[in-house]
């Protein structure tokens, strides 16, 4: 009485007449949801957004400097410093061993330290040293946690508010600036939280940094 | 504090809404008689006849048979991928065993990777064998959810609908519409969407940096609404390019409980018992906003051990604080923490944060989550998880009452139970025997990042990772070896269709069954007391089954975090 027995015929196997619709829906499929969807958007993002679905890259004279999204290592005194990166890359002297490479935008990486991890905790006490003898902060001062812990992608774009006001004092030191002007502009670089709930606020560390140089660019040198 | 609280209700509001919106269009996908031209045109390409009623073991038959070439295609794509052109980074084939683990994982929808996708992935390959997959493996879950609730809300008939109907339906109305259009709104936040492989940029300092795209956008958005959640990157939805804003974390988050929360709302419609369904998305809730308080307050909490080294992890208006070890700024504990228990909660897999670096009770989270693998679970396969608990809890509830149970009206017999306990012991079997196996042979320990109880939880996370076909990782874990990329990709299928063709089989042979009427001893399951025995079972049976082995990794790891004891 059920209407599969009239479709396939009494005593079909329930295997009867799949092959053609198995093999064929591999190949269309992957046509239709591999190679159409993907084209398609790439298509129309062009047209719509021709800037960020290339990457967001920021061009400086003409040329890319970097990604407004990516993260990029900083660690000239006169410009603000990223957060510690876990990533690698090839060995220069020995292509077969890999070193640390900061924001390596390549090959994004974590250090995937566990919490009870020796490494981690050797890492942050050292990490915590440098950035005081760095920004000249007494030997017992607090660091926000963000300066000394490696990002989950090892490219982080942004620092927190209370990391960028903790180099400042450096940053002015290094380019002869009062450090109220770069505290100023810390304000003035400052991500909102979106939308006004999501997220944290934060600071580019490369916007930043443009923003410095732009402002040297417009005071000549004393 | 309070704005994580205010983001966190104000998500689970959106998402309630998004449920029913959802909700309601499924069910008009499932339902609808009229075959729109595109899908009468695949169905003449495919040669079927959409009329065909199908038994639950031709609509089972269908649904493997139809995976297995597609295993095999993402499988051959991968191996031959440096003969293909255009890729300007001429990166390497992928190794038989490390190409079998991605088909395998793809196709599961578990999404788990031995590789980082930005050095081993064309872009060919990233459209073509991973976009691929991701949406047919979420079509196959949800067409299969389809296959299941019509077995429930039908009587005396061996029915339960066409498969090639629900699956294509389900791409061509459900998985590329909304891709595409959530796609667009990545790219304008930020994501990329180009053929182009890299961009070289010379930075401030005057260094050379490689910085790596693709057609990103269009993975990242199947990924998250097809609860598949394996990266265009090796970090995943950490990297900046996969999820640039919190807005875009935001969108994710939704994404992923997008079709498992509304399942439950089409459940509901299509049997006509609208009650029953809120009553299911109830005890998703309920375990949800528990796991969610653990790892927020965990992770908000810090890491003790840096408190010594003067490091401030306090909250204030300057910075998020927290362990903020493998985490990215612009998320904080927040969205990282919501995001933790969404990733884990979905069975998706896609990762925000380095799950490794957690702190041991915020990692016992995603863990335990994936261990019960019915808090929301993915696409499909997670409200059928939960019906195999519901039907289960009355089970125990019929024998502590002495009645035959009964579910929508159906009596609830032996061989029914039988298959229900099947699929209840094949998860937590397959991932304790595997994760026996993998510490005692002798080359694991060469592939742990963490020494001491953080690296048997690093085994531990892989294979209960593979088995609820979620994908994420504690990812200091080496796995692409033969001895991984063979036992997880293994684990990934047994864990697919070990529990979701008994449960099919179960969806038969209650569509075959009559429906009684509703009498004075029949066990009302539309009610919050049910809803609370079920998400007291669920936590119940998980815990006895797993606590022992939670006990050797976060549990003992906690205990010495407290202690000060390094490993």
């Amino acid at each position: 009485m059920t209407a599969i027995n009239q479709t396939r015929g009494p005593g079909a196997p329930v295997s009867k007449g799949l092959l053609r619709p198995v093999l064929v829906s591999a190949v269309l499929f992957m046509g239709v949801t591999g190679l159409a969807y993907p084209l398609l958007t790439t298509g129309i993002a062009q047209m719509l957004f021709p800037d960020q679905s290339r990457g967001s890259l920021i061009e400086r004279d003409g040329a890319p400097i970097g990604s407004a999204v990516i993260g990029q290592d900083f660690t000239k005194p006169q410009y603000f410093h990223p957060r510690p990166s876990a990533t690698t890359g090839a060995d220069p002297a020995s292509s077969s061993q890999t070193i640390a490479q900061p924001y390596n935008a390549a090959l994004s990486a974590g250090s995937n330290y566990g919490p009870t991890n020796k490494k981690l905790i050797d890492q942050v006490r050292a990490r915590a040293q440098a950035y005081r003898t760095e920004n000249g902060l007494a030997a017992n001062s607090p660091v926000p946690v963000d300066a000394v812990t490696a990002s989950a992608s090892g490219l982080d774009p942004d620092i927190s508010l209370a990391n960028a006001l903790a180099q400042a004092e450096r940053v002015g030191r290094a380019r002869g600036m009062p450090s109220l002007s770069v505290k100023a502009l810390i304000g003035h670089e400052s991500t909102p939280l979106q939308l006004g709930m999501l997220g944290e606020p934060r600071v580019n560390v490369l916007k930043l940094n443009l923003a410095l140089d732009a402002l040297a660019a417009q005071r000549p040198a004393q | 504090m309070l704005n994580d609280l205010v983001q966190s209700a104000l998500f689970l509001v959106a998402m309630t809404a998004l449920a029913v919106l959802m909700g309601k269009w499924l069910t008009r996908v499932f339902m609808r008689k009229h075959h729109g031209l595109p899908e009468r045109w695949t169905y003449g390409l495919l040669g079927i006849d959409p009329a065909e009623a199908m038994s639950w073991k031709r609509y089972g038959m269908a649904l493997v048979l139809s995976n297995a070439p597609m295993i095999l295609l993402g499988y051959f794509l991968l191996r031959i991928q440096d003969w293909l052109p255009f890729d300007s980074l001429l990166r390497a084939a992928q190794t038989p065993d490390l190409a079998f683990n991605t088909a395998a994982s793809f196709v599961t929808n578990t999404n788990w990777q031995s590789y980082s996708g930005e050095n081993s992935l064309s872009n060919f390959s990233q459209m073509a064998a991973i976009t691929f997959l991701m949406v047919v493996s979420a079509a196959t879950g949800v067409a299969a959810c389809g296959g299941f609730i019509r077995g429930l809300s039908r009587r005396s008939t061996q029915d339960i609908g066409n498969y090639w109907v629900d699956f294509t339906r389900v791409v061509y109305r459900v998985l590329l519409p909304v891709c595409l259009l959530l796609a667009l709104v990545y790219v304008w936040q930020g994501i990329p969407q180009t053929l182009s492989s890299e961009a070289v940029a010379t930075t401030l300092e005057g260094v050379k940096q490689h910085i790596v795209m693709g057609p990103v956008a269009s993975l990242e958005s199947i990924k998250h609404i097809g609860t598949d959640g394996g990266g265009f990157f090796g970090m995943n939805s950490a990297h900046p390019f996969e999820n640039p804003t919190p807005f875009t974390n935001t969108l994710h988050m939704l994404s992923m409980l997008l079709i498992p929360a509304a399942l439950t709302y089409t459940f509901g419609s299509m049997l006509l018992r609208r009650r029953q369904g809120w009553a299911f998305f109830g005890a998703f809730v309920v375990m949800f906003i528990g796991f969610l308080a653990i790892v927020y307050s965990a992770e908000q909490h810090g890491n003790p051990l840096f408190t010594p080294l003067g490091v401030d992890q306090q909250q204030s208006t300057l910075q998020a604080g927290g362990n903020m070890e493998g985490k990215e700024l612009r998320f904080g504990i927040g969205q990282t923490s919501l995001f933790v228990a969404v990733t884990t909660a979905g069975t998706t897999g896609s990762v925000n944060a380095m799950h490794d670096s957690l702190t041991p009770l915020g990692g016992l989270v995603p863990i335990a989550e994936m261990m019960l693998n019915n808090v929301f679970g993915g696409d499909g396969v997670g409200f059928i998880n939960l019906i195999t608990f519901a039907i289960l809890t009355l089970f125990l509830l019929g024998m502590m009452i002495g009645r035959t149970p009964e579910f929508l009206g159906k009596k609830i017999e032996a061989r029914e139970m039988k298959l229900v306990m099947l699929a209840v012991l094949a998860h937590p079997l397959c991932i304790l025997a595997f994760t026996a196996l993998a510490v005692s042979v002798p080359g694991t320990t060469d592939a742990l990042n963490n020494s001491g109880p953080h690296g048997f939880s690093e085994v531990l996370y892989a294979y209960t990772s593979a088995t609820a076909n979620n994908g994420s990782a504690f990812g200091g874990l080496s796995t692409n070896t033969p001895f991984f990329n063979t036992t997880i990709g293994l684990a990934m299928l047994f864990g697919r269709f070990f529990t979701l063709l008994p449960m099919l089989a179960v969806a038969g042979a209650l569509a075959a069954k009559k429906t009684t009427p509703e009498g004075l001893g029949t066990l009302p399951t539309a009610t919050p007391l049910f809803t609370g025995l079920l998400v007291f079972v669920v936590v119940l049976v998980g815990g006895l089954t797993f606590f022992p082995a939670l006990a050797l990794g976060p549990i003992v790891e906690q205990l010495m975090l407290s202690s000060s004891h390094l490993f």
